[in-house]
């Protein structure tokens, strides 16, 4: 092969130009940084705010509501952290798979031939996307704190498992425990002041799952019906040529051909849950963002703290589009 | 298509969708006169706090009627309350205009400067016989309508040039780019606020101070900017190689292909988009209440945390937020939809 011709280097040719542009975008970024990093270092200094990151080896000094491994005020800061990362991620891992299942029904249930039921879907779509979801947040833990029983009138539902009880303490349910013989089931059992044993759901955690999981299915459902709509027509007038029922052409039909192209959209509702999760901080449920925002004002160490909140989210979003980029390239047509 | 025709393709066309109407409307038999009795006919609309906590009362409207003023316009001074009043008028008259075709042209640019001016004089004070008004004083929907709209004409142009720097054949701007958007999209606004109310005094030099108000507004534009950028980069994408290389051919550069052939056509196709960014923007600026500045949804807390007699009822003043915030973002996302079939008419064939 020959190789080009060889350009005599000239200010007017469009690799010198580039080569300058993209010279200065790092020089001007790179100037941008080390005034924000020299300012920081000299207001720190001026103001003796400490910094690093050994504050996470201190003591904490607070404790938390609810935590998912034994936590108390003794423990460094880094604990509190881990607390809070797992009950971020605990909310987040249930929010999705509950919104997943219940935006799916409302978005099929969008395209139904039943007048009722399709624009009964599209109120819910058109109201819960159109209200913020700080203030949907709000209005469920107002309900959760103030309209249900006090937890010594708590309302109670007989199930086939044992009682549920659900009052201002949050719900309470039957659950495995283990003991020194295995597993048993242990149920609530109404109290004189609160109802005592059985697993326990905290009202801000109901609260942030109820108002996340309605919010985001919302979008779930545009995400589905889209792609619904995205499969030829052709497709369901075959499946109905073959005597399909309706419920059979949507389950073997349309919804594994849809599934291309709903996955992308509905990693971005993932992710969104993820984040919208951290609004958690405004109702007091400990999630990662709470936890940081309580440290920030014991410790002083703001900087670290944020860091440390867009590290895990980063991670999160990180990993989240991963897997899902693993499941779509599972999903999608295999051509020759 | 007669009624019993329609009754029978809408309503009962097999035994399955029968069954489903037949459930539906006995739940809506069940909830609806329970849900009009409570918020219409039991209500109590210009009554004081006792009428309302009377056995039988149901909802209680008169919170609204009594603390209108705080929920809507926060901490404002009350005697100078005409002031963020014409504002958000003014306000909300320049954001209908913006999005009425017949004022398409130049002058809709003097038109925002103009207006943005004027409200923030307006807000301000200090000038022209009007008294002055710290920043920290604003609230209410004035706060949320400004946070919102003024986080278009910031975070657009750097959106823009974001998008146009990720599809660059300049190796390094087309990294800074993709790192930004990425990073930024990674992380919840939050996040952001929290940086922008604690951590960017810190970034300043020593005796600049920027107010709380300003530094959140930059938080919000940067990081709608990086959503706004990847709307704007799909409509890049969406327009085909060879009105690239025809202007190639023409010998039109970068700058000028850029200017007159590719973004004319992309950003006619975003326009829907970027109404969705828009409407997103509008329900986050919710979220600058966490970092303590009073917008409708803070102003309320404001309104009703304090007072005793009113607080029971803050359902019904979340309701009457929530109504604000759903009007204002139903009545973007109808036109959003508009304007896509208007994009979309000279496709249609």
């Amino acid at each position: 092969m020959k190789s080009p011709p060889k350009k005599r280097w000239s200010w007017r040719s469009r690799t010198a130009r580039g080569l300058i542009y993209q010279g200065l975008a790092v020089l001007l970024i790179g100037l941008l940084f080390w005034f924000l990093a020299h300012n920081t270092a000299r207001n720190m200094t001026v103001r003796g705010i400490q910094s690093g990151f050994d504050f996470l080896a201190q003591t904490a000094g607070f404790d938390i509501g609810e935590s998912l491994f034994a936590f108390d005020s003794e423990q460094p800061y880094w604990r509190a952290f881990l607390v809070g990362l797992v009950n971020t991620i605990r909310v987040a891992a249930l929010g999705i798979i509950l919104t997943t299942v219940i935006g799916t029904l409302i978005g099929i249930g969008r395209l139904a031939r039943n007048l009722l039921v399709r624009s009964l879907c599209g109120a819910y779509v058109e109201f819960f996307r159109n209200v913020p979801i700080l203030l949907q947040l709000l209005m469920w833990y107002l309900l959760f704190t103030e309209i249900l029983p006090a937890a010594d009138a708590a309302w109670r539902l007989n199930t086939w498992l044992g009682p549920v009880f659900l009052s201002k303490g949050g719900l309470n349910f039957p659950a495995p425990v283990a003991t020194e013989t295995g597993w048993e089931i242990s149920l609530p059992i109404q109290g004189e002041f609160a109802v005592e044993h059985g697993g326990a759901l905290t009202p801000e955690f109901l609260a942030l799952l109820l108002g996340l999981t309605i919010y985001t299915a919302a979008f779930v459902a545009e995400v589905v019906r889209a792609g619904i709509q995205s499969v030829p027509r052709g497709q369901t007038e075959a499946a109905s040529a073959l005597g399909l029922s309706r419920a059979h052409s949507m389950r073997l039909i349309l919804l594994p051909q849809a599934l291309r192209v709903i996955i992308p959209p509905m990693t971005n509702q993932y992710l969104n849950l993820t984040k919208n999760s951290s609004l958690a901080v405004a109702i007091g449920y400990p999630d990662v963002v709470s936890i940081a925002n309580t440290a920030i004002n014991q410790s002083g160490r703001a900087v670290e703290c944020i860091a440390i909140i867009m590290l895990i989210y980063l991670s999160t979003s990180l990993l989240t589009s991963v897997l899902m980029n693993w499941y779509n390239a599972k999903a999608a047509i295999r051509e020759r | 298509m007669g009624g019993m025709r329609w009754l029978r393709v809408n309503l009962f066309g097999d035994w399955k969708t029968s069954l489903a109407t037949l459930m539906v409307g006995l739940l809506f038999m069940y909830w609806l006169p329970q849900l009009l009795d409570w918020a219409l006919f039991r209500a109590r609309w210009l009554t004081n706090a006792d009428a309302c906590r009377l056995d039988g009362a149901g909802a209680c409207w008169s919170v609204v009627a009594e603390k209108y003023r705080i929920i809507l316009l926060g901490r404002y001074p009350q005697e100078e309350q005409w002031r963020p009043l014409i504002a958000t008028c003014l306000m909300v008259g320049l954001l209908v205009a913006s999005c009425l075709r017949a004022c398409w042209r130049r002058g809709l640019i003097v038109a925002w400067v103009a207006v943005l001016t004027t409200f923030f004089i307006l807000m301000y004070g200090d000038v022209a016989g009007l008294s002055k008004v710290e920043t920290d004083r604003w609230g209410g929907l004035p706060l949320t309508i400004l946070l919102a709209s003024l986080s278009i004409p910031t975070a657009f142009p750097l959106a823009l040039a974001i998008a146009l720097g990720r599809r660059s054949n300049l190796p390094a701007i087309r990294s800074l780019c993709t790192i930004f958007v990425e990073l930024v999209r990674g992380v919840p606004l939050i996040s952001v606020l929290f940086m922008a109310s604690f951590m960017f005094p810190l970034f300043m030099p020593p005796g600049l101070s920027i107010d709380v108000l300003i530094r959140v507004l930059a938080g919000i534009s940067l990081f709608s900017a990086a959503y706004m950028a990847e709307v704007i980069r799909g409509g890049l994408q969406s327009i085909p190689r060879g009105q690239e290389e025809a202007a190639a051919t023409l010998s039109l550069s970068y700058w000028q292909t850029q200017r007159l052939i590719v973004l004319p056509q992309a950003l006619a196709t975003v326009v829907p988009g970027l109404m969705n960014n828009f409407i997103a923007i509008f329900k986050d600026t919710s979220l600058v209440t966490i970092v303590s500045l009073y917008e409708l949804t803070g102003a309320l807390s404001l309104a009703l945390n304090s007072d005793a007699d009113w607080r029971p009822f803050k359902i019904e003043g979340y309701i009457f937020i929530a109504l604000i915030y759903f009007t204002f973002c139903y009545a973007m996302s109808r036109y959003s939809l508009w304007v896509e079939r208007e994009v979309n008419k000279g496709k249609a064939r």
